[in-house]
């Protein structure tokens, strides 16, 4: 653990995400452990943002409040200028399907239905017609160079593919915000490289806000801005990681 | 989302078709019993529905069923031809006794006599040769499933000699007639003869069927002849009735079949709700991600929902299958006579099935319900 003394991480003018003061407490038997303290957080369009730190420090809780799965006990968080944990369930629900996108270290594809079929799925909750979802999930797999893997089931592609089709998952209903977590940890270096470029050219576009959780020190070059989390605390803001990281 | 919900299920296709076989087996085992149970309790009523003339049955006070009967003074018959209302009144005479066959075969039969003059007391239909064989002297008519039990396959019994309590007895026709619960072999007889080849005491009249005139309903009948006569008069109905009470107030058959059908139900609940829950873990980082996604409770649940109405709408209908299958391969065999579904056991069984589907399902939509969407991150 270093010294680093916790820091605001807010930013001035008009912010994608704004966090304030948010805490977060768990239950474990008799106790109640403080994950996060207190923290405030900007995250600004167009930013690839990494949210790093060690095992235990936070991060995971920190990326599911700022995506509205998790409730913070303290603290409020505004995505897009929406006051996200006032919502009501379903419209909590709902503004996730429309503003954010999701990439998952296991990248949790449903194994039964093809590729295409899975990157259509946030459209097919929004409604849309399934040939259609599919049709475009297909232009947005073309996108990421996987355009002829469209029919394959899962099982049927290696990791690197099946992360691409993980991020056109994300990418397909045209969020505003996408998080992912780790998204290299199961790729090998070559394999991650190559996903972490095609995630900057594609999900940055349009002015778009990543934020990705990653212990993964081979890609911190492609950030534009690093959080350092420690015990639930920010303790660095920059374009580098400090050097005991 | 019900699309992809389908797939999940059918994409694991172990998991699958075995949820297809706990709901298909739990259904055939279910559906299956109550039906033979159903027309194995149905037969406790073949003696009334293979008579189909006489509107009313008499018989003395205490007799229950056409098996279970008491003997009535032979007077009784001309009490009953004089009550207002009888159209006609007949004897009919119901009694056990032995036959030893040519090949030296010992077997206990039905002996029923019929009415001398009209025959009623006959089943309605004749599967070889015709009623009026009765006519000639010593003559028998075996039921069918009779033939089944005293003769070997393909043998004929028209002209076959038997010694019926020690006396002579010749098959000259074959009733199609309904087999009894105990499926013993029954030999129709005039009750003339009836009276020679079944020995017995003072009181030999079984029962006296009768019909009332026009404008006479059979429970008026009844109850005329009950009061001008002292003797039990049942209606058609209430008498076939009477037969299927004794047989579920006086066997174990109910408990036994009652039992067999618990544990249909019982096995259905355990290897479907087994399979579901598994289903349902194996795929439960699936509906994480669903749910973290943006896919509302709602709609996760019309999934659960979707996949449990499907196997169990397919398992149901491959059980339902499965019973008929059954039923008709063994509908050449004599116990199985006359066999049929009640529409209402398949509704049974479908309602055993909604209540399997809806607790597996239930107890499998709670986990998926408690997994937070968070939990993907994890």
């Amino acid at each position: 653990m270093s010294d680093a003394q916790p820091i605001s991480a807010t930013r001035s003018g008009s912010a994608a995400i704004s966090a304030r003061n948010i805490s977060r407490d768990f239950q474990t038997g008799q106790d109640t452990i403080r994950v996060l303290h207190g923290i405030d957080l900007d995250v600004c369009p167009g930013e690839l943002t990494y949210l790093v730190g060690e095992s235990g420090s936070g991060k995971t809780t920190l990326i599911s409040i700022m995506c509205g799965i998790l409730w913070p006990t303290e603290g409020s968080v505004e995505v897009f200028g929406t006051d996200i944990y006032g919502l009501k369930d379903d419209d909590l629900v709902n503004f996730r399907l429309q503003n954010i996108g999701f990439i998952f270290q296991q990248y949790n594809l449903i194994p039964a239905i093809d590729a295409a079929s899975n990157a259509a799925v946030p459209l097919i909750a929004q409604g849309m017609d399934r040939r259609k979802a599919r049709a475009k999930a297909a232009e947005m797999l073309d996108a990421l160079n996987i355009g002829d893997q469209a029919d394959k089931l899962p099982n049927q592609l290696s990791g690197g593919q099946q992360q691409r089709v993980a991020i056109a998952r994300a990418l397909v209903h045209e969020p505003r915000l996408v998080v992912c977590d780790e998204p290299t940890a199961a790729l090998d270096a070559k394999s991650g490289r190559r996903v972490m470029d095609l995630l900057r050219d594609v999900a940055l576009a349009e002015g778009r806000s990543v934020i990705i959780v990653t212990h993964d020190n081979r890609i911190f070059d492609l950030a534009d801005r690093i959080l350092v989390l420690e015990d639930g605390r920010i303790t660095h803001d920059g374009t580098d990681v400090p050097d005991d990281h | 989302m019900n699309w992809i919900a389908i797939r999940m299920l059918t994409g694991d296709a172990q998991k699958f078709y075995g949820l297809l076989f706990g709901i298909a087996f739990s259904t055939l085992l279910i559906t299956q019993q109550l039906t033979v149970f159903v027309n194995l309790i149905e037969r406790g009523a073949s003696g009334v529905y293979n008579e189909p003339t006489a509107d009313v049955w008499v018989m003395d006070e205490v007799s229950r069923t056409t098996d279970v009967n008491f003997p009535m003074p032979s007077t009784a018959l001309e009490d009953v031809r004089g009550v207002s209302g009888v159209e006609w009144a007949v004897p009919h005479l119901r009694a056990n006794a032995s036959v030893r066959t040519s090949e030296g075969d010992l077997e206990g039969v039905t002996v029923i006599g019929v009415d001398d003059a009209t025959l009623i007391g006959l089943p309605a239909q004749m599967t070889e040769g015709s009623a009026d064989v009765l006519s000639r002297p010593d003559t028998v008519i075996i039921d069918d499933v009779g033939v089944g039990n005293l003769f070997e396959e393909g043998q004929s019994p028209i002209d076959v000699r038997l010694e019926l309590n020690d006396q002579r007895a010749v098959i000259r026709g074959v009733a199609d007639a309904i087999p009894s619960f105990t499926s013993q072999v029954t030999l129709y007889t005039k009750y003339s003869q009836a009276l020679q080849y079944v020995p017995g005491t003072r009181n030999r009249l079984s029962f006296i069927l009768a019909s009332g005139a026009d404008g006479v309903t059979p429970q008026q009948l009844a109850d005329r002849i009950e009061a001008e006569t002292g003797l039990r008069a049942r209606t058609r109905e209430q008498f076939a009735r009477d037969g299927v009470d004794f047989i579920i107030e006086n066997t174990g058959i109910p408990i036994n079949f009652g039992i067999t059908v618990v544990l249909g139900f019982i096995v259905g609940v355990a290897i479907v709700g087994l399979t579901f829950s598994l289903f349902i873990r194996d795929n439960i980082k699936q509906f994480g991600a669903l749910k973290a996604i943006g896919v509302r409770n709602g709609k996760i649940r019309g999934m659960v929902a979707t996949q449990a109405c499907m196997v169990g709408l397919i398992g149901y209908a491959l059980g339902l299958l499965g019973t008929v299958g059954f039923i008709w391969g063994n509908s050449g065999s004599s116990f199985f006579k006359g066999f049929y579904i009640p529409w209402q056991v398949p509704l049974i069984s479908l309602v055993a099935m909604v209540i399997i589907i809806t607790i597996t399902g239930w107890l499998a939509l709670r986990g998926v319900m408690k997994t937070e969407p968070a939990a993907v991150f994890r």
